[in-house]
């Protein structure tokens, strides 16, 4: 495995509000190797897009990193100062946003979207800068025509997709996804994540893609984070984490969804709602919509073990293994 | 048999597009005819696109059909219905965040609704079926949910409180627009189980609106498939899925995402959309990304060819079996 391009380690993020600090991150760590793809799954409310915006370091108040730090090649983007860590944004970092249809400027083409982002990270010359935005459209299989065309002249899977082009102009090492298919249909999400395994694969960018969908990623991530309440619960190999899930919120997760394959069967989801981050439970947060949940569950805080770089957070996991 | 609740028979609607000397006409539905019956849930299926919220408008009575006519309980629906007619078909839409006034409470739609449909009932009755409908959608209590307003409720309880809502004219037929597209997929599940619920509790029929396959077989009963405006494929749901007839159907089964599948299986690169159907010409409308294309399917648009009793298929390559 190659050097960790990412590291974030102990990573606490919290939201100030009227009724006290709501911790969205606590404790978080994980590393990304160099042109891995890691996926990060967990519902509404779980922190997913919070970790994202903390490791670009794009947080604002009320939001605000109070420990850890996340190390890009060695250097903590956490204690850089804003000027610095301009320099890493888009030409090491980028990130495609969530809804593509208000991440573009309606009023100027994406000609003039492209080239700002290169004028503001690069001393390129206008005709360096036009020939790039051509051959990055092109990446992403959208002809250079559309360069004039303005966001509303593009259909949304197309609008999806030069935000990538966008966030590939400068070659960075990392590309940070936040849910760019929730907002497309079946058919466009498919070919979306297929152009970025696609590119991926030749450009050998690292992504870290957040999603509430696991079935849109099962078949194009390495590794698999899931999520609940603030803190990772389970991480793990994709496949591994598809074909046996451990925690109990991963095995109703995969149990969420219907399928067309197989036969039919009722499904449940999973009951109930997360716990309050301003005042979490002091054992298992997951503890209250537990099917299997026991004594130990609502007192003490399971701790994420690792074994055989498979990590789970879940009391009657480890009993099993210590036994 | 007994008449369809709904009948849908060659129902178009075209819009102008373009400039004011623009002969653009973008024909968004056309020549679509299905039928809903009582107590069944039917999903319609297609891209974004397709034309099927375009349907789902004119049912509502926010776009007149260009042409065609919609028969509703054996009366057909004229351009300007009574409330009556209405009321029998509520609509839930795809935005639990946009589709709620956020400075009155859960409260006012559904006594508003109850007080304009039922008005047999007084003040407390109307408490009384409020409380019951919220309860039958999920929320409880009630009465609590009763007092909140929308930003109190997590998307997934907006979208219960939407069918409470819809089912308060106590109505024959829901139409529901893509009711869980934008809920997390955690909570999909709950409310796809209401609405079977309410289907067999309380006899309701609904017109299901998705580009979900999956999601439509878990709760339908029948599937309309709809591709640029015209529909594709027809039958019952386990059909369709079992042996579905239309390269398009094929498609959208093969990128649904399911994880249970080797990634092995995956389907074809499609980077298509559907067309913008302005002006069509001749010709089957999938033709430019079908894969089985052939010159007969630039010609002439190919008819409804019926499979079984329950199926059909717009395509020259199906067969009746």
């Amino acid at each position: 495995m190659n050097a960790p391009i990412l590291s974030v380690r102990n990573l606490t993020v919290e939201y100030t509000t009227p009724a006290g600090a709501a911790r969205a991150i606590n404790d978080v760590s994980f590393d990304l190797a160099e042109g891995e793809f890691l996926a990060i799954v967990g519902e509404s409310g779980c922190g997913k897009s919070t970790l994202l915006f903390a490791i670009a370091q794009l947080l604002s108040y009320p939001a605000e990193t109070v420990a850890g730090s996340v190390f890009f090649k060695g250097v903590d983007l956490v204690s850089l100062s804003a000027e610095d860590l301009r320099r890493h944004r888009w030409r090491d970092i980028s990130v495609v946003m969530q809804s593509a249809m208000n991440a573009f400027n309606p009023i100027l083409t994406i000609e003039a979207q492209l080239a700002d982002a290169c004028r503001a990270h690069t001393d390129w010359n206008g005709k360096k800068i036009a020939a790039r935005s051509a051959e990055v459209l092109g990446m992403v299989a959208i002809d250079a025509v559309h360069l004039k065309s303005y966001p509303f002249q593009l259909s949304g899977g197309m609008r999806q997709r030069a935000m990538i082009a966008m966030a590939l102009l400068l070659e960075p090492k990392l590309v940070i996804m936040d849910e760019p298919t929730s907002a497309l249909d079946v058919v466009a999400q498919r070919s979306l994540m297929r152009q970025v395994q696609t590119l991926r694969h030749e450009l050998g960018f690292a992504v870290l893609f957040v999603t509430h969908d696991m079935s849109v990623v099962s078949h194009f991530s390495d590794r698999l984070a899931v999520m609940y309440a603030g803190e990772v619960v389970e991480l793990g190999a994709t496949r591994g984490v598809f074909d046996h899930p451990q925690h109990p919120y991963s095995q109703g997760l995969m149990d969420a969804f219907p399928s067309l394959v197989g036969d039919y069967r009722q499904l449940t989801g999973i009951p109930g709602a997360p716990p309050s981050l301003i005042a979490p439970p002091p054992g298992c947060h997951f503890a209250d919509r537990c099917p299997c949940v026991f004594d130990e569950c609502r007192v003490t805080k399971p701790d994420l073990i690792d074994k055989d770089g498979y990590e789970v957070r879940c009391h009657l996991v480890h009993r099993k293994a210590n036994s | 048999m007994t008449e369809p609740l709904l009948q849908i028979q060659g129902l178009s609607r075209s819009f102008h597009v373009g400039g004011f000397r623009s002969r653009g006409v973008l024909h968004a539905v056309d020549e679509v005819n299905f039928d809903v019956n009582a107590g069944e849930i039917v999903a319609l299926v297609g891209e974004s696109g397709s034309g099927k919220s375009t349907i789902a408008r004119v049912l509502a009575g926010i776009y007149r059909p260009s042409n065609g006519s919609i028969i509703f309980e054996g009366r057909p629906l004229t351009n300007r219905s009574n409330r009556s007619a209405r009321g029998q078909m509520p609509m839930v839409f795809q935005d639990p965040f946009g589709s709620f006034n956020p400075v009155l409470r859960a409260a006012h739609g559904l006594l508003r609704s109850l007080a304009l449909h039922c008005p047999e009932l007084n003040a407390a009755q109307r408490k009384n079926e409020a409380v019951r409908l919220l309860e039958k959608v999920g929320l409880s209590p009630g009465a609590d949910v009763l007092t909140r307003y929308p930003h109190e409720l997590s998307g997934g309880q907006r979208q219960r409180l939407g069918f409470a809502q819809a089912l308060s004219s106590h109505p024959s037929l829901i139409v529901a627009d893509e009711p869980v597209s934008m809920l997390d997929v955690s909570i999909r599940i709950g409310l796809l189980n209401v609405m079977k619920e309410l289907r067999d509790d309380e006899g309701v029929s609904m017109l299901y609106i998705t580009h979900d396959l999956a999601s439509a077989r878990y709760v339908a009963d029948r599937m309309v498939v709809l591709y640029a405006g015209m529909i594709v494929e027809e039958g019952r749901i386990d059909e369709v899925i079992r042996s579905p007839q239309h390269p398009y159907t094929r498609l959208l089964m093969a990128t649904a995402p399911d994880p249970r599948l080797a990634p092995s299986d995956l389907g074809s690169d499609d980077l298509g959309e559907p067309p913008k159907v302005i002006n069509p010409g001749p010709g089957c409308r999938f033709a430019p990304r079908c894969p089985l294309v052939s010159e007969r399917c630039l010609v002439a648009t190919p008819a409804m060819v019926q499979i079984t009793p329950t199926q059909r298929a717009a395509c020259i390559e199906a067969k009746a079996e």
